[in-house]
């Protein structure tokens, strides 16, 4: 690692003005950034600890829905009673990710901006559009295998590596930032931008802006729904394909469908036309893969990950088959 | 993390990480710079670019120093205060080999800084016995031969012993989900299980 100056400041507002220094980081959890600054992906020259912000570290209860401070630790949000109870694929899609060590060290923000697994990216040594933008990519021509297939652009296929944040997506959260004195608040459906010919540029979150909290809205469906992972081993590998789903069933006919991917896309990916097919018809196999169809009909492969088309269209209707309120 | 590769593929990827580690050997020896300029500070000789203070409990003892920024809580516990119990395996949070527990909760101290740990209670594989009385769970190791070259075996059972208080299942399944991040390069996982197993049902801690 290269030097770097530390500050633990005890207010956002500090955290924030810190954060204007040039070459400047927050440092949450540090499972992530620390990561990458051992392997020269990352060169700040400034680390601001977030760690003693203490009101970043509280869930509290919300409008029927919960409001989880960016400093939660992944373990904790994960066994929290409320979301076991009202939001169960959040519980499954954390619980999914990494190891109990990792979670017990994980933020909620550092978790939503964790950066891409893609080995080019990883490998400082590699040309890569996202660490080195223009510099070129090797992936789409290299070996692609856990690359993605929905929002790729010319210039990086990489899949964004987060589980948590696909339940969020299905689940509409909203994430609240704060940065220059000035608060605001992002629904996660537009905070995560596709590459196109920036792929360096991944969230709306602008320079100084710190993640303070993220907002789960009250969803009656949410109590029935489900987080399915695929990897390519049963624990601790981040995900080739995973659904986060959730359906409200009244006589058998569905009224409401949330429906998000990962493993797939270069932003966590929701499915809106595919929920749209599932509204107004029965709750059953045959709408579920006709939504399957529409999940993955603008998919765009590479070389080795043409698999993942199928094995999504698999996973989605296994996933939604398997919610418990059908009937 | 396990990939699927090509023969070719494969042969190039291990010439790009041979490449790689041959960097990587940089590292610690800028680490080992690093630590000595800690130590120097340490004793009023030449400073760090960027040190700080650092007061923090390791197995019942407080030490207060300062630090340089980039230590990791790793690397400080072996480098500085000598306990080489805890093991530094792939130093990017792959392994397990560096578990230690921190206010309670087990970590991988390699994927934190010493820095951030000013205040903390941290206790590591040297920290678990009471004098020559080993821990029920190191005692169920040995018992249950719960390895075999060792390297891994600290950060097994300072994951075990946090596990004890954790919500995880009964099941020999759970068990081995909650242990998932502790990886075993003889293969020793099925008597690590039945180790863990033992103390849980006995009530032993
Ligand atoms: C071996 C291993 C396996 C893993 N497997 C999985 C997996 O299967 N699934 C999965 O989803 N994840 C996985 N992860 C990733 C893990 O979930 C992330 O590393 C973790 O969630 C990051 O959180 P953190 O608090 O440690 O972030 P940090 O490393 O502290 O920060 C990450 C980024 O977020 C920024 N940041 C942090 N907090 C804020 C804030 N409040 N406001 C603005 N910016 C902020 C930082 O500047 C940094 O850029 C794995 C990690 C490891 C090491
Ligand atoms: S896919 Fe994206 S992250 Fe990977 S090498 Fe290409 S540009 Fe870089
Ligand atoms: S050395 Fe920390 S997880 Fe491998
Ligand atoms: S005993 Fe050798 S790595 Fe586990």
């Amino acid at each position: 690692m290269r030097p770097f100056t530390y500050a633990k400041p005890s207010q956002t507002s500090d955290a924030s003005k810190s954060l204007k220094q040039s070459n400047s980081a927050i440092i949450a959890g540090g499972t992530n950034l620390l990561d990458l600054m051992k392997l020269d992906v990352n060169q700040p020259a400034h680390l601001i600890d977030i760690n003693k912000i203490a009101e970043l570290s509280q869930i509290k209860n919300n409008k029927g829905g919960l409001l989880v401070g960016a400093l939660v630790k992944n373990s904790d949000l994960a066994h929290n009673k409320q979301v076991l109870e009202n939001f169960p694929m959040l519980s499954q899609a954390i619980l999914s990710g990494a190891s109990a060590q990792v979670r017990n060290m994980a933020s909620t923000a550092g978790n939503l901006l964790q950066r891409t697994r893609c080995y080019y990216f990883r490998n400082s040594t590699m040309p890569c559009n996202k660490r080195d933008p223009g510099s070129g990519c090797p992936a789409i021509d290299g070996y692609n295998r856990i690359h993605a297939i929905l929002g790729t652009s010319d210039s990086c296929i990489a899949t964004n590596p987060s589980d948590m944040a696909v339940a969020l997506m299905a689940l509409d959260a909203v994430i609240h930032i704060e940065g220059s004195g000035a608060k605001r608040s992002v629904p996660i459906t537009k905070f995560y931008v596709l590459p196109g010919a920036h792929p360096e540029k991944e969230t709306v979150l602008k320079d100084g802006e710190i993640i303070t909290a993220v907002e789960i809205p009250q969803l009656a469906a949410a109590k029935h729904s489900r987080y399915l992972k695929i990897r390519d081993r049963k624990s601790f590998a981040f995900a080739l394909v995973s659904v986060a789903c959730a359906l409200d069933v009244k006589n058998g006919v569905i009224k409401e469908a949330r429906l998000a991917l990962g493993g797939v896309g270069t932003i966590p990916w929701r499915c809106t036309e595919a929920e749209k097919i599932l509204v107004g018809k029965p709750a059953k196999k045959e709408t579920f893969k006709l939504a399957a169809e529409a999940a993955v009909k603008s998919a765009v492969t590479h070389k080795h990950n043409k698999f993942k088309v199928e094995l999504c269209k698999r996973t989605i209707v296994k996933a939604l088959s398997a919610l418990e309120n059908l009937a | 993390m396990r990939l699927n590769f090509s023969r070719r593929r494969f042969s190039q990827l291990l010439i790009a990480s041979t490449v790689l580690s041959s960097l990587e050997e940089l590292s610690p020896r800028i680490m080992k710079k690093a630590l000595a300029e800690t130590k120097d500070k340490q004793s009023g000789a030449v400073s760090s670019p960027h040190a700080y203070d650092l007061s923090i409990n390791v197995n019942g003892k407080q030490h207060k120093l300062k630090i340089d920024s980039r230590v990791t809580l790793l690397d400080f516990l072996r480098e500085n205060l000598n306990l080489t119990g805890t093991k530094k395996g792939c130093d990017l949070g792959q392994c397990g080999a560096c578990t230690v527990h921190v206010n309670g909760r087990r970590i991988k101290s390699c994927l934190t800084l010493a820095v951030m740990h000013d205040g903390d209670q941290v206790t590591s594989i040297e920290g678990i016995a009471s004098g020559d009385d080993l821990h029920p769970m190191q005692e169920a190791f040995i018992k249950h031969d719960g390895f075999q070259c060792g390297f891994c075996t600290p950060g097994q059972i300072m994951s075990a012993v946090a596990l004890l208080k954790e919500p995880c299942g009964a099941s020999d399944d759970d068990v081995r989900e909650c242990m998932s991040g502790n990886l075993c390069r003889c293969g020793a996982y099925p008597n690590i299980l039945a180790a863990i197993q033992e103390v849980r049902k006995g009530g032993k801690h």
